[in-house]
């Protein structure tokens, strides 16, 4: 079996805002992905460790004040070697994105066909007539019978509205889709018929996803492999069934704990502490503070992710120590 | 009044609260006729001391309007709301005050229910002179700091001079809900009050909540979370579209759903563990909205399962048979 390459990598990836007074945030501390064609991986962990900022990131879509480092490969090129000269031709044909809230983005005064053909004709990839039967072709593939285009988005109830953004990320026809929380803000049977929307979207259209998420059972439901962040690293990836059942880092461990499941009788537990701020490069572990599990390295030495199983990493001194014990 | 009503704290029967849609002027000038939101169309309920009850279900299903109607925020337009054993539904809103301390509310979004220019100490007072409570400053400030340490503020130094802006989600979700406890309420009113926050937080909130629950406490909890619902609510009220289709005791509506309705949300709830997921069974459409309510049982257009009859008759909750627990009950023709 020749195994095939990623359709869509970062490496070392690092993304800092300038907060002026010549100081930073060091938001994104050395990202890496590899995403294989077809496949879908859920990016998850808390508010503020960097996985909105670093999905933008690889669609080169930060503001001014960010600047980014390290690489991200599509199909073997690096995309970000030349800025937005070598980034621009690439989104929204190769890769494509719906927004956080991409739902209520969009123009109260324009018809919703119109907005789908839009992204259409300013990549030149279909205009007039074409373009409008490709927006209802696009509408009807998520579910939305064509002769809607016509209407308004307050038109539209909440799931539609997130499936039409669905449809407009697709106009191109993108090989990778970025979805930011697509299901957030929506009630529990619209959330199960977009994450079916978004699962059959890309059987069919053999797409890879990046699903980023504050919702561990979604990703379970959604997703084969998973990346849990960090304070703006990944600190542990691999198939959600293994993080669920074998995770090796405290955090992954913890995250699943502070989740109720319905059915699970466990009692749920709370992290204590917060995420650190990172204006101020972290000593050590970043996730030391709030650990149930720190020992003594954790306070000064930072963990590299080391393979612990079948692409299975984490970054945690517990494995290092494990490994190490295993040898002597 | 007997034994078992004196044990309740908020008894709520056949409540109806609809909300007049605006036609306009030419709509009114021609008479067009007035449409009405059914928000909660005849829901009946009961919250003992020590005990929390969930209302569960998606946007619209009226369980907001449910709890603002309870506690007179919004007027309804009929039933019966007995708080400790006093029918509050139509009492004059003078009458009502000294009746409000003692039925808090908190809100889903501590970053917007919380005056960005009021440091902790003052949001927690303000309740206290609203309601002219405590002999002077002193007295207040006592009761402040204790009621910082029943929401586990601690130690309440370290908060009480902080503004909203110092703090975390979750402290400020504990800082409304010390401003509920220092009028050391008995029933309180918890709507939505973790989903704004981070998981890894959502679990202190809950527990606190649990804890005053077992001080003695009767909560309502609206959520749209099942998996908090079971895991913190001692019973459970399924509500879809103004109604409440299934009510039991917490564990029996989750392992042991009735109602078609409740059976397809849960079997939407996506579990932790990917080796375990059944396929859920996802309803077409969304639910209908509340001015046109279909005929017959509210639930029949969307239903799997709907017979014919579904289309006229209007089921009442009553016990269900496959149920377990006798004070489970379903409004459904087929349980």
């Amino acid at each position: 079996m020749t195994i095939a390459e990623p359709i869509l990598s970062a490496r070392d990836l690092h993304v800092w805002f300038d907060l002026g007074e010549g100081r930073e945030l060091h938001a994104v501390r050395g990202f890496d992905i590899d995403l294989y064609p077809g496949e879908r991986m859920g990016l998850v962990g808390e508010s503020g460790c960097g996985k909105t900022t670093a999905i933008l990131a690889l669609m080169g879509l930060l503001p001014a004040s960010a600047s980014v480092a390290g690489q991200v490969v599509l199909e073997g090129e690096d995309i970000l070697a030349r800025g937005e000269d070598s980034m621009s031709p690439h989104r929204w044909h190769e890769i494509a994105m719906v927004f956080q809230g991409a739902m209520n983005a969009f123009n109260p005064v324009k018809r919703v066909g119109a907005q789908i053909v839009e992204p259409m004709e300013l990549h030149g990839t279909a205009s007039g007539r074409e373009a409008r039967q490709r927006a209802g072709d696009l509408l009807e593939m998520v579910g939305i019978g064509r002769d809607r285009a016509n209407r308004y988005p307050h038109e539209f109830s909440g799931g539609m509205r997130q499936r039409a953004a669905i449809a407009m990320a697709l106009a191109c026809s993108p090989k990778v889709l970025l979805a930011d929380e697509p299901t957030t803000a929506l009630d529990v049977m619209v959330q199960a018929q977009i994450l079916e929307l978004l699962v059959s979207l890309t059987k069919d259209l053999g797409l890879a996803m990046i699903l980023v998420t504050h919702d561990l059972p979604v990703v379970a439901q959604a997703c084969t492999r998973a990346s849990v962040m960090y304070a703006g690293e990944v600190v542990e990836r691999g198939s959600t069934a293994t993080l669920y059942h074998e995770p090796r880092h405290p955090y992954t461990r913890m995250l699943f704990a502070a989740t109720p499941d319905l059915w699970g009788d466990e009692d749920v537990i709370s992290i204590a502490g917060t995420p650190p701020r990172l204006d101020h490069e972290p000593v050590g572990c970043p996730f030391a503070p709030r650990c149930d599990s720190a020992f003594e390295p954790c306070a000064t030495r930072a963990p590299k992710p080391i393979r612990v199983g079948d692409r299975h990493d984490a970054a945690c001194h517990l494995n290092e120590r494990e490994i190490a014990g295993a040898t002597t | 009044m007997s034994a078992q009503e004196q044990d309740t704290l908020l008894d709520v029967e056949g409540l109806v609260t609809r909300y007049p849609i605006g036609r306009g002027m030419v709509g009114t000038v021609t008479r067009r006729e007035q449409l009405w939101v059914h928000a909660v169309s005849g829901v009946s309920f009961s919250v003992a001391p020590g005990e929390m009850v969930a209302l569960v279900g998606e946007s619209g299903c009226g369980k907001t309007s449910t709890a603002q109607s309870v506690i007179r925020m919004v007027d309804a337009d009929s039933g019966s709301i007995r708080f400790r054993g006093r029918e509050i539904a139509r009492l004059s809103h003078r009458d009502l005050r000294p009746l409000r301390r003692e039925m808090q509310i908190i809100y889903q979004d501590p970053y917007e229910s919380l005056d960005p220019r009021f440091r902790v100490r003052d949001t927690i007072e303000e309740p206290l002179k609203i309601h002219g409570i405590g002999a002077g400053k002193q007295d207040r400030e006592d009761k402040v700091l204790e009621a910082m340490t029943r929401a586990g503020l601690t130690p309440p130094e370290l908060f009480i001079d902080r503004y909203p802006h110092e703090l975390s989600g979750g402290q400020r979700q504990r800082v409304a809900i010390a401003a509920a406890l220092v009028l050391d309420p008995k029933l309180l009113i918890a709507d939505e009050p973790v989903s704004m926050l981070d998981v890894s937080v959502r679990a202190g909130i809950l527990s606190l909540l649990d804890d005053l629950r077992q001080a003695g406490m009767g909560i309502l909890m609206i959520t749209h979370d099942l998996s908090t619902a079971a895991h913190f609510a001692n019973r459970i009220a399924v509500m879809y579209l103004g109604r409440i289709v299934e009510e039991g005791p917490a564990r029996d509506v989750v392992r042991n759903p009735q109602h078609p309705y409740t059976k397809a949300l849960i079997s939407v709830v996506p579990k932790r563990d990917p080796n375990e997921q059944t396929p859920p069974q996802i309803l077409t459409g969304e639910t209908p909205n509340p001015v046109h309510v279909p005929s017959g049982c509210r639930f029949h257009p969307r239903c799997p399962v709907a017979e014919e009859r579904c289309k006229s008759i209007d089921p009442e909750l009553r016990p269900a048979k496959a149920a377990a627990a006798r004070d489970h009950r379903a409004a459904c023709v087929l349980t």
